[in-house]
């Protein structure tokens, strides 16, 4: 298992689209580093033959029928949103 | 019988009341609002309530229907369209749920009334209610404690007789922990059992939703009425629902309960130890068989639930950004700015906390060191359970370590916080149902606080988890006694 030093809070934070103040960043880096400690005891298992659980119970891929039904209008979706004009989400500019 | 009495009620009592026309729902509406009234100002239970939407439902209840009339209050995770679903969480502050969830459109048409929406941990990561951005949940049975979490204000809500009975979820235990250290019943069913549709995800392979009530049999009445399968829910299975109240009341002979020595920990309370002692004899004396079990890997699984949680959860939070709902940082310089700032803004403490644990483990080069093996790990916890179900009916154990415990003395070291789930996550790890009773109480400056008795039961063995905690119940008196703030208003 890694070291858990190598857990860079600033870095991950930045991965996570997630800005933290720099003494949430100090805070954080000691908590969760004595945590990935605590988590190091899972390197005494033998996984060696031991498949992956992705989930608890077998599930298979699900498919219902592909017909259309009534369900939100555009009014509804748009009901929460934040920033919208003529039926539209309105979204902070990606290109220049 | 007055209106006043009515809050203190079971549903299934509240019900024969309703049936014989002795009282309306409509009647009934109004006595909640005047218990909410009275009590919810000391105990914080509910972060909303629509009153006028509540009577209005009321007055075309059909009381001769499963839950007819019946309100019940949902954790502030779960969608009731039109009404506000902010997980406690300041990034969906005035967000209001376009939709009903799988939950609540059940639950209507057992004729039941989704009745105010309660306080719980932001996005149900916690276990004490204190990670609310919104305020604190007081425990009934002592207000300088925490109700559990993180279904800790429906659990408080039921406790002090301001709901019938409640919805929350349980991902590591947020159902059976709250019912523990607030005195009531919470039922965590088998994943997949009930929908999740409509419920703010949290970790996918874990978030269960069930019931928190005051009797075992009203437990088994929401079960009823909110089981079975989904469309909507791709991991919902499609299996048939039995009636769950049927099996209550039988007795105890020939059932084998298993004692897992792995959960008699060094650190547990020993009030709880003694509690779950006495009520094991008893068990013993109903007829039950006490066998010996091991369930080895135990000691991993906070371990594991805390990679594989925060791992889905940062996958799941990743759809707030501020696009279609919730809070948006205003002007933002770039779309990283607006991310960055809009979740930086949004969500509390514990929730980062999680957010950079869980994209930390699944990130490159730490997946195989920490999810991988987490996932591997828990592949042994299931199988732990598999082998012991082979011997026995259902496992004992206690729901938690300790009883309820004072407000801020966990949150200082997030690790202390997470052990408080070393006996129900492991449950949820493994897929299988589990349900808290009331089992007796420690003393704690000159206070009584509850203590929760486990039962873990096999997939889909809800029937017989709420049969043994029936007849445990059925010959106790746990369950009766009111915590003070009730009797005190009672009185008045």
């Amino acid at each position: 298992m890694a070291k858990t030093s190598d857990l860079d809070v600033a870095y991950v934070a930045r991965l996570a689209r997630l800005d933290l103040t720099n003494a949430e960043t100090a805070l954080f880096q000691r908590q969760l580093g004595d945590v990935l400690r605590y988590a190091e005891k899972l390197c005494e298992v033998d996984v060696s033959h031991v498949e992956a659980a992705a989930h608890a119970v077998p599930i298979f891929n699900v498919f219902r029928e592909d017909e259309p039904r009534d369900w939100f209008t555009a009014k509804q979706a748009l009901s929460n949103a934040p920033s919208q004009a003529n039926g539209l989400f309105i979204v902070t500019k990606v290109v220049e | 019988m007055t209106a006043k009495d009515l809050p203190a009620m079971s549903i299934a009592e509240l019900q024969s009341l309703l049936r014989r026309r002795e009282v309306s729902p409509r009647e009934v509406i109004d006595a909640l609002r005047a218990r909410i009234q009275d009590v919810d100002g000391e105990i914080d239970a509910y972060l909303s309530h629509d009153f006028e939407a509540a009577a209005k439902e009321a007055e075309k209840a059909n009381v001769d229907l499963p839950l007819g009339g019946v309100p019940i209050a949902i954790k502030d995770i779960i969608s009731v369209a039109g009404e506000p679903c902010t997980c406690a969480s300041k990034i969906l502050h005035g967000y209001r749920a376009p939709y009903d969830a799988t939950v609540i459109r059940k639950l209507r048409a057992a004729g039941a009334i989704p009745f105010g929406k309660t306080n719980m941990d932001e996005f149900a990561m916690g276990s004490s209610t204190e990670n609310s951005a919104m305020k604190l949940t007081r425990n009934p049975w002592d207000l300088s404690r925490v109700p559990g979490g993180s279904s800790g204000g429906s659990a408080a809500a039921v406790a002090a007789d301001e709901a019938f009975g409640g919805l929350g979820t349980d991902t590591g235990g947020s159902i059976r922990q709250p019912a523990a250290l607030s005195g009531i019943v919470g039922l965590k069913p088998t994943y997949g059992r009930v929908s999740r549709f409509g419920v703010v995800a949290f970790a996918s392979s874990l978030d269960q939703v069930g019931p928190l009530t005051k009797t075992v049999r009203d437990s088994a009445l929401i079960m009823n009425a909110i089981a079975g399968h989904d469309l909507q829910e791709t991991t919902s299975l499609n299996e048939p629902v039995p009636d769950y109240s049927a099996g209550l009341g039988r007795d105890l002979r020939g059932v084998r309960l298993g004692l897992a020595k792995e959960y008699m920990i060094e650190g547990a309370d020993p009030q709880v130890k003694a509690a779950i002692d006495a009520a094991v004899k008893h068990l013993n004396s109903l007829g039950a068989d006490i066998v010996d079990v091991s369930l080895p890997h135990t000691d991993y699984a906070t371990a594991v639930y805390y990679i594989l949680a925060t791992a889905e959860a940062s996958a799941n939070l990743a759809r707030f950004d501020g696009v279609r709902y919730g809070h948006r940082a205003e002007n933002p310089k770039d779309l990283l700015d607006h991310y960055g700032r809009t979740r930086g803004e949004g969500f509390g403490p514990e929730v980062k906390r999680r957010i950079i644990l869980g994209t930390y483990v699944l990130s490159s080069g730490y997946y195989d060191a920490y999810y991988l093996r987490a996932q591997k790990v828990r592949e042994l916890i299931r199988q732990d359970f598999a082998k012991a179900f082979e011997k026995v009916d259902a496992l004992v154990s206690p729901t938690s370590p300790m009883p309820a415990f004072k407000f801020g003395e966990r949150t200082t070291e997030p690790l202390h916080m997470y052990l408080a789930d070393i006996f129900t996550s492991p449950a949820n790890l493994a897929g299988i149902c589990g349900i808290s009773v009331p089992c007796g109480f420690a003393d704690a400056d000159g206070r009584r606080l509850p203590i929760g008795l486990q039962l873990l039961g096999k997939a889909l063995d809800e029937a017989r988890i709420l049969q043994i905690a029936h007849a445990y119940e059925k010959s106790t008196d746990w369950h009766k006694a009111r915590p003070p703030i009730a009797a005190a208003i009672h009185k008045a």
